[in-house]
């Protein structure tokens, strides 16, 4: 009778098991069962595979550009424009530099203040604040990439004189990451290479500037933040550079972008 | 005045457009339709706007994909009244019976399994279920939502998202057997 009742109870846990909505507790006593209970670990198995083959088979559809585009124009009509005034034949970089110039000397005056007057641990936040921003800019129609390719060989030379640091390209197609492209940015008043990952649906950005502390070597990465928006941001330094990673992915498949990064 | 509302647009734009793809997502599966799809986040985004004042902060997902939700059930209600009629809103899917007659009503199992392979065979199940064991699936499986945020976003009991899942994946698995052991 006992044993019944600890049966039925746990038919109710498979769900909750699954979806990982157990506590320790239950989690334990759910695994016990299963391991004198064939029938249970069966069902188990079988609703585990559906699973499976719904996350991995059906579609998760993305907006379509058009939607997008309509409601970026009603929300922000005006922030994409660059400034009217434009003394040589713009290439499609300095139009892109350009609005970013404006922010650098507001940047790097807020810097100055945020330096004399908070602690080290504000400024990160503000950077935090800076490259979120820069990723939702990005996430405007034709802004994400200024060079479109997957093929590390080509991004890595396109920085090449563009800025005076030599960003690292690494090709992270087979743990899931695909290289999208790469471009410009400035972060804080300080310029950034951008490259661009795609997981899934999700993109992810990768910022590179030159690292404050440049000589110190690795050091061990913040703990990885969540910004009030829903946008993750892992941090690390290495080898005199400074590496943000934004996207609206989670938190383990961000951190998993950043350990795959780092361990190559 | 005016940079102050800029100020708020662009505070709602943060908070709202990261959640795009998931909104699309949600109304695209309720309504089985990309059009009617694109017109329910559309309004969506309107109404969430407009409501933007009220949202204290906290999970935007959630609180967006509520508004989706309420929106597409709205929008279904004006448009194909049938379809909504026979959903039961604080059902929890207990009456054996009742999902029997009504699971796949209007569009077979069998003739999703017939006009497909295999990944558009496990599209025609999901597209097959009641609303409201298809709303459950799609923000647990594809959207990976908790069930606490589940529950938000629909407005029950977590209890009634748990057990709207268990049959939700009843129905899928009895499908998607059938084809198996074809």
């Amino acid at each position: 009778m006992m044993r019944e009742i600890d049966h039925l109870e746990v038919r109710n846990l498979l769900h909750a098991a699954l979806d990982g909505e157990l506590d320790t507790l239950d989690m334990m006593r759910f695994e016990a069962h299963l391991s004198d209970c064939t029938e249970c670990t069966a069902e188990y198995a079988r609703l585990s595979a559906l699973s499976a083959a719904i996350r991995e088979r059906v579609p998760r559809y993305a907006a379509p550009a058009e939607l997008r585009d309509a409601l970026l124009q009603s929300l922000m009509p005006r922030e994409a424009e660059p400034p009217k005034v434009v003394p040589f034949p713009a290439s499609r970089l300095q139009r892109w530099l350009r609005p970013a110039a404006g922010g650098f000397t507001l940047g790097a005056a807020l810097a100055a203040s945020l330096a004399v007057m908070i602690a080290t641990r504000n400024v990160e936040n503000a950077v935090t604040d800076s490259v979120v921003t820069a990723h939702i800019r990005a996430l405007q129609p034709g802004h994400l990439t200024d060079v479109q390719i997957s093929d590390q060989h080509q991004v890595k030379p396109w920085f090449d004189g563009k800025i005076d640091f030599a960003p690292p390209v690494k090709e992270l197609s087979d743990q899931g990451f695909n290289l999208v492209g790469g471009r410009l940015d400035y972060i804080q008043g300080r310029e950034a290479a951008v490259i661009v990952y795609r997981r899934k649906l999700h993109m992810i950005d990768l910022f590179v500037t030159r690292s404050d502390h440049a000589g110190s070597g690795a050091e061990p990465a913040p703990a990885p933040r969540t910004t009030p928006s829903g946008y993750n941001v892992e941090h690390w330094t290495d080898g005199g550079l400074d590496y943000w990673a934004v996207s609206d992915l989670n938190r383990n498949e961000l951190a998993d972008f950043a350990k795959a990064w780092q361990g190559r | 005045m005016e940079l102050g509302q800029a100020t708020e647009t662009a505070r709602f734009a943060e908070t709202a457009l990261p959640h795009l793809d998931a909104a699309y997502n949600l109304a695209r599966w309720l309504t089985r339709d990309p059009g009617d799809a694109a017109d329910v986040v559309q309004e969506a985004m309107l109404r969430a706007l407009k409501f933007f004042g009220g949202f204290r902060g906290g999970n935007g997902k959630s609180w967006l994909l509520a508004i989706v939700r309420n929106t597409a059930f709205d929008w279904m209600k004006a448009n194909r009244p049938a379809e909504i009629a026979r959903f039961v809103p604080g059902g929890t899917g207990e009456d054996e019976h009742d999902i029997e007659n009504i699971a796949f009503e209007g569009d077979d199992p069998e003739a999703a399994l017939i006009r497909a392979g295999d990944r558009r065979q496990l599209d025609g199940l999901i597209e097959a279920l009641p609303l409201e064991f298809r709303e459950c699936l799609v923000l647990r499986e594809l959207e990976e939502l908790s069930y606490k945020e589940i529950a938000a976003v629909i407005g029950v009991p977590i209890g009634t998202v748990m057990s709207r899942l268990a049959r939700a994946r009843q129905l899928m698995q009895r499908g998607w057997l059938k084809e198996e052991t074809r």
